[in-house]
């Protein structure tokens, strides 16, 4: 895979009169997927579309393979699909008339039937777009992406309102296009999305990128992992403590709950249960809670919601 | 689901020719205004009935000769008037309101390459309406005079006039807005045009200022060679230029695509 960016997003800031939708975002995306991740309002979609050429950044740099998506749009445009989060059908036309239009646009399209079967389009029939399912809409979206053969894919939380069965299809789809050299942008709210996705995830907030990596870093980053386990209440937790790794806390929360935060592995789970072994405790209930890509992202951008 | 080898996807991108894209989508964009019930009834079904009705029954007085002679002219007006502006202002208002216009913008097709397919849409949609209406027309008794590069020019140039205002309407207002409007506007242009009623009946100060609407220079002008069989309505040409580049300017300064 080549190494340069496909996308630099350099202290982008982006106005909606007096509201800043963007505010100083740094953002490099190589090849491969990148899930662009953040509550409603953080400012993903208005990043996205920066990099699609819809906005015209207030300051900072947007450079989309190399091209400025605003200034040089005539020779970005074919070069990418767009996916945006609802719409951009007319309300008449049928999907796979809408779909082979598009392609009719591009100098090499995909196999537009295959596309149609690939995506459980061919059930449309001779339905107008109007009166297709809120699912059925997405995934002509999505086709619609990438039937002109872009080399970079943008997709607009592509899953959302999708039933279990749709989503693994999209899922599927995305990854045959890294597969084959298709770099993708997703924005998404599914942190198990960009978990089972993404090579690299950036979390946004308040408009700006606030971290950045692949998920197992992100996991790993954030706070410790955690180990539960229930047993007699009054356990000499400083003696517990002393068995442990240095960097590890524990503390009984209720009588008889106790918790060990700290970095989890199979050594540390040995330890635990030699150490209850040796104090004649049957630990009950163990527990071990990785720390997911929610977590982290909640820990982030904070638990309250969001309008 | 179908397993699909790898390098399916591998990139392989590209615009096509952009005659063949400005092809598809004036195909396209034919197709969705001829599939649509509302656009019909606007564009065909009252442009006709209005024709056979009031050439027909004697309910407006049109002056001397044959009704469907000063009819026929005025009725070429509205038809120009329902494709151009109001058929294409609804249509386009809509497009923008459900990201249809969003989306092409990121396609390989140019913003004017989008725009020159609308223009070959509505032509076409105009021919169409010209065809059934003259012989129409002629079933009716209708006896046109004058000169046919005369009538083409007045077409183009109120094409070009209503499409300007149509565009600017659809760019600027809400969709629903310019349904309402597009309709209200189409409605009071026919009554106060020219079309079926004269715009001698009107008093005079009022007569005045209706001359000066892009249907009634149009119907006006049609008038003046088909019925009349004058030369170049120059006039009428003037007024239909100055709505055209007012109207076209107004609607590439404000309007927006989303």
């Amino acid at each position: 895979m080549r190494s340069e960016p496909v996308v630099q997003v350099q202290a982008l800031v982006k106005r909606y009169g007096t509201k800043t939708a963007v505010d100083g975002l740094d953002l490099v995306a190589t090849a491969g997927v990148t899930a662009v991740l953040g509550p409603n309002g953080a400012g993903k979609t208005t990043t996205v579309e920066t990099c699609e050429g819809y906005r015209r950044p207030d300051s900072g740099t947007v450079r989309v393979l190399g091209l400025d998506p605003v200034t040089e749009s005539a020779a970005l445009r074919p070069r990418i699909g767009v996916m945006l989060q609802s719409g951009g059908v007319y309300s008449g036309a049928r999907a796979d008339e809408m779909l082979r239009h598009v392609a009719a646009l591009h100098a090499h399209p995909l196999d537009v039937d295959a596309l149609i079967e690939r995506l459980g389009l061919g059930s449309c029939g001779r339905t107008s777009y109007r009166r297709l399912s809120g699912g059925q809409q997405q995934r002509l979206a999505l086709a619609m992406a990438v039937v002109g053969r872009p080399e970079l894919v943008f997709l607009d939380e592509p899953t959302a309102g999708l039933d279990p069965q749709a989503r693994r299809a999209t899922w599927d789809l995305v990854h045959d296009l890294r597969r084959d050299g298709v770099s993708v942008i997703l924005t998404t709210h599914h942190m198990d999305e960009a978990e089972q996705l993404a090579d690299d995830v950036a979390i946004i907030d308040g408009g700006r990128v606030i971290a950045q990596g692949s998920p197992e870093q992100l996991c790993r980053g954030g706070a410790e992992n955690t180990l539960r386990f229930t047993g007699r209440p009054g356990l000499d937790v400083g003696s517990l403590l002393k068995a442990l790794p240095a960097d590890c806390t524990a503390a009984e929360l209720t009588p008889g709950s106790y918790r060990i935060v700290g970095k989890v592995d199979p050594q540390l789970l040995a330890t635990v249960t030699s150490w209850c072994a040796q104090h004649g405790v049957m630990p009950e209930r163990i527990s071990v809670e990785r720390h997911t890509l929610e977590d982290v992202f909640l820990e982030l951008t904070g638990k309250e919601l969001r309008s | 689901m179908t397993t699909v080898g790898t390098g399916t996807y591998a990139p392989k991108p590209g615009a096509a020719p952009l005659p063949r894209m400005i092809a598809a989508q004036a195909v396209l964009e034919t197709k969705m205004l001829l599939r649509n019930g509302e656009q019909l009834l606007l564009t065909v079904v009252i442009p006709t009935l209005l024709l056979v009705l009031f050439s027909t029954v004697d309910i407006v007085d049109t002056g001397a000769g044959e009704a469907v002679d000063f009819l026929a002219p005025g009725i070429l007006a509205l038809a120009v008037m329902s494709t151009a502006f109001t058929g294409q202002a609804i249509a386009t208002g809509f497009e923008r309101r459900y990201g249809v216009l969003k989306r092409l913008a990121s396609s390989p097709l140019p913003r004017w390459g989008l725009m020159a397919a609308k223009t070959v849409s509505v032509l076409v949609t105009e021919i169409l309406q010209v065809i059934l209406l003259t012989v129409i027309a002629f079933a009716l008794g209708w006896s046109p005079q004058g000169n046919p590069f005369a009538v083409l020019l007045l077409l183009i140039l109120g094409t070009a006039a209503f499409s300007g205002l149509g565009l600017l309407m659809a760019g600027t207002l809400k969709a629903e807005a310019t349904l309402a409007a597009a309709n209200l506007v189409f409605l009071l242009l026919l009554v106060g045009g020219g079309v079926i009623v004269p715009l001698d009946k009107f008093p005079s100060g009022a007569e005045d200022v209706l001359g000066l609407l892009p249907i009634s220079a149009l119907s006006d002008g049609l008038r003046d060679v088909l019925q009349h069989g004058a030369g170049m309505p120059w006039g009428d040409l003037g007024i239909l230029a100055v709505w055209a580049v007012v109207g076209l300017a107004a609607a590439g300064r404000f309007f927006r695509w989303e």
